[in-house]
């Protein structure tokens, strides 16, 4: 019979299904296959006017139409997408009636331009010579944009979503900034773990790629303004890196007990065996120059997992290709791996996909259980001019196969937000681990 | 170990920061419900009502102008609740704990600039914007720290930057039930043993023309004249308040290690949504009630956080009519609708009720809410959201 805990004693939880989207494709096949080929989904934007912009290009899903353009309406339809290939895979409950709750990776939702700009319509229609929020704020009540309060509720996309799958109780929307999805992932985790139920479904999903919200990372240093051609610009560990590429995408993972999904027959994808989190309150946007959050981080989850260093395979890296991150990474991994820091493969998805924000983390774990299934490592694209300050193997431009164990995904954010997953392909944990 | 069969740990709120619209601290808040203090402003935003918040000492809680200006005023508010709560439960500056307390914060966020906006909202409706206009409004006139006081997870950033509390970092979104969820979920952590100790709070500015347009959409701002939540009547609606709330929650064996003393016990949290457009939602508030364990007893209260949004409200009023022996305070008499603090601040008075082993008094002239004939032993927080999301927490005391 096979172990069903960890050796903590708690239910191990498995993955019996993922969906995912990004500027790749939609889908498992055709996102691993263009992934491994080496191909970028970065792209010229154009869905809005990038005049005056420092930065025109980024990785957009463009293949899911949506009208008027709305970052939550695209955001709720990527969702869908994932939500719909992972729920169909996992092939778990009756049809809209996902036996658990769901935990939603997700921007903060707004009220977007397109609505206020019919407001000042409205204004000028009705002969408003000055328009402010006054104006608008007269025009808003009485009914005619009461489906604006109930698209930009903060929790509508979660909403949806309960309503079309059927998840069980009070939906979760939660931002930890770009480690989003990785939360979402360990908030299932930690439900299958306390025995409040056997399946979660963990969504992380963003279609933010907005002129207001490229202006606000814009304005921040934060992006790459290597435009052209516009697949070469996320560069994460070389050299001449120059900032983050923003990207869309979501990630879903049907998260059950093994038990369950032995009990039910269901084909086992891979194992969450760890989960850490540690948080940083050096600075908003910055780590700590000592990498103790992160590297307090990367050893919760190794602990969380009973692994070593020695025992991850690959490091599916946060790797944004800005400069400050990619240092700060290489800081806090060599100091938690120390010599076997050079010899553990290290790549970036984002160098391909960009980087897909609050989706990061869940689109990056269904990537490592690829990786798992494959036994193959995507490369980091775009790496002609070594960064010396980082001497990690990052699978340079192509990918290679491998054998791999024990994947470790990392996110991090803004707002000192760190988050690290351990996923593997069997149970497999140090006997000698502390 | 971690087992399903296991005895779950005991919980005890030991910390509560709260600022609102009658002011800042448990003391203040205290007398102001003995006195019925209600502050609301019926001209700055007219004919909109809102409980603004009241003047706060920023320094006392956040020394640093720079973490000040980066900051928009919920995440000041909330900042400075979380102070409050870290010094209520004796843990301020105690970096052994504060470096390994989790938080969870309920937070929307989205703050505009208000004059950025208008600019470009008056030359567009005026075919005044040529091509690239747009754009150059924005990247000129945008405030790059902006960005930072609208991100939803940058109250629980400032909470680490300013009081170090860096185990753990989570934000969730979504109305009333984010708050409900974030204690539900930080209980059941410590319940389960995955958690010692947590921070959990939310923060809410009434006072902003954007977030009055947001609920406008819905019809659902109070105007003209104020009224307490019960004699609203068909009147639709709720006055936005700001509040900042934040509780320190622990297990028993923790708090007792270090010689904490309890307010009262937080002995259980449920929440659901019900499908709202399938009908009633009374019946989820009864599962939710089945589920609280209530003893219904006459030591027994409950507060909830109707809003006065018009069906929902009836509904809840409905609901707890069925348990007409129960007296019930709503706090958005006092408070306005602080939407994601709702539920926390809920909690918030219902532990200082149980400390205080005293109901404040009804604040109602319909005589809904009645006068309680006996100390509370045990208080029920009830929330219904004003478009989503139902919860309710047990909250005893521990003796």
């Amino acid at each position: 019979m096979t172990a069903t805990r960890d050796r903590f004693g708690r239910p191990i939880v498995v993955v019996t299904g993922m969906g995912i989207v990004t500027s790749l494709g939609a889908g498992k096949s055709d996102n691993w296959s263009k992934l491994i080929a080496g191909q970028s989904g970065i792209r010229t934007i154009t869905r809005f006017s990038t005049e005056g912009l420092k930065t025109t290009m980024a990785g957009t899903v463009d293949l899911i139409p949506v009208e008027p353009l709305s970052s939550v309406t695209l955001t709720e339809r990527l969702a869908d997408v994932a939500t719909q290939e992972a729920v169909a895979q996992a092939n778990i409950g009756g049809k809209g009636d996902f036996p658990g709750p769901l935990f939603l990776a997700v921007a903060p939702v707004e009220i977007e331009w397109h609505a206020r700009q019919e407001l000042a319509r409205a204004c000028a229609a009705a002969g408003d010579t000055d328009i402010n929020y006054d104006s608008i704020l007269k025009q808003s009540g009485g009914g005619r944009y009461a489906d604006y309060h109930h698209r930009f509720m903060m929790g509508s996309v979660a909403d949806h979503l309960a309503d079309t799958f059927g998840t069980k109780g009070s939906p979760i929307s939660l931002s930890t900034a770009c480690a989003s999805g990785a939360t979402a992932i360990q908030l299932g985790v930690e439900a299958i773990r306390r025995g409040e139920t056997d399946a979660a479904l963990c969504v992380g999903t963003d279609g933010s790629v907005s002129a207001e919200c490229l202006i606000r990372f814009s304005l921040l240093s934060a992006l790459s303004t290597q435009n052209e051609p516009p697949e070469a610009a996320a560069r994460p560990f070389s050299k001449n890196r120059d900032g983050f590429v923003m990207a869309e995408g979501a990630g879903a993972l049907v998260l059950e007990s093994m038990e369950s999904a032995i009990s039910r027959g269901a084909r086992i994808l891979g194992i969450v065996a760890g989960c850490g989190e540690l948080a940083d309150s050096f600075h908003r946007t910055r780590s700590s120059p000592d990498g103790k959050p992160i590297i307090g981080c990367v050893r919760n989850a190794l602990a969380d997992a009973s692994l070593e260093p020695g025992q991850i395979d690959y490091i599916n890296a946060h790797g944004t290709g800005t400069p400050e991150n990619d240092k700060m990474e290489y800081l806090g991994i060599s100091a938690v791996f120390g010599d076997y820091t050079n010899k553990v493969p290290v790549s970036s998805n984002k160098s391909m996909v960009g980087h897909t924000l609050s989706a990061a983390g869940t689109v990056e774990a269904i990537f490592s259980l690829l990786t798992l299934e494959h036994q193959r490592i995507p490369p980091t694209i775009n790496y002609e001019v070594p960064d010396p300050a980082i001497p990690f193997d990052v699978v340079p431009n192509k990918a290679r196969d491998a054998k791999v164990t024990a994947v470790m995904s990392n996110s991090f954010g803004f707002g000192g937000q760190n988050a690290t997953l351990i996923l593997t392909r069997e149970p497999v944990w140090s006997n000698s681990h502390g | 170990m971690i087992d399903r069969d296991s005895a779950k740990r005991e919980a005890w709120i030991t910390g509560i920061g709260i600022v609102s619209s009658l002011g800042e601290g448990l003391e203040t808040h205290w007398d102001a419900l003995q006195n019925k203090t209600i502050n609301v402003d019926t001209t700055t935003f007219a004919p909109y009502i809102v409980h603004p918040i009241a003047r706060l000492n920023y320094d006392l809680q956040i020394p640093k102008k720079g973490d000040q200006r980066q900051m928009e005023t919920w995440q000041r508010i909330g900042t400075y609740a979380a102070g409050l709560a870290l010094d209520s439960a004796g843990l301020k500056g105690n970096q052994d704990i504060l470096a390994r307390m989790d938080m969870i914060v309920a937070a929307s966020g989205g703050d505009r600039d208000l004059a950025v906006d208008s600019t470009i909202m008056n030359a567009d409706a005026r075919g005044n914007s040529p091509p690239g206009f747009f754009n150059e409004r924005l990247m000129s006139d945008l405030r790059p720290t902006l960005f930072l006081a609208q991100l939803s997870n940058l109250l629980a950033g400032n909470v680490a930057i300013v009081h170090g509390v860096t185990g753990s970092s989570r934000t969730f979104m979504g109305g009333e039930n984010a708050g409900a969820d974030a204690i539900k979920i930080a209980l059941a952590r410590i319940e389960a043993g995955q958690s010692d100790i947590a921070l959990i709070g939310s923060a809410h500015n009434s006072e902003r023309k954007d977030l009055l347009m947001f609920f406008e959409f819905g019809d659902f701002n109070l105007k003209n004249e104020y009224s307490p939540v019960w004699a609203r009547g068909e009147r639709d609606g709720f006055a936005i308040g700001s509040a900042g709330v934040f509780l320190v929650v622990e297990s028993k064996e923790h708090a007792q290690a270090r010689g904490a003393k309890p307010y009262a016990r937080l002995s259980k949290v449920v929440t659901d949504r019900a499908r709202r457009d399938k009908g009633s939602i009374i019946p989820t508030l009864d599962a939710l009630w089945t589920q609280i364990g209530a003893s219904a007893g006459a030591d027994t209260a409950i507060l909830t956080g109707a809003s006065g949004a018009n069906r929902v409200t009836a509904e809840e009023r409905a609901f707890l009519e069925k348990h007409r022996g129960i007296p019930v305070r709503a706090t958005g008499t006092a408070f306005g609708h602080t939407v994601d603090a709702q539920f926390l601040l809920g909690t918030a008075l219902a532990a200082l009720s149980i400390w205080h082993r005293k109901l404040f008094p009804a604040n109602d002239p319909t005589g809904f809410e009645a006068e309680a004939t006996a100390a509370p032993n045990q208080i029920v927080v009830v929330s219904t959201g004003h478009w989503s999301g139902e919860g309710m927490a047990l909250v005893e005391a521990t003796d």
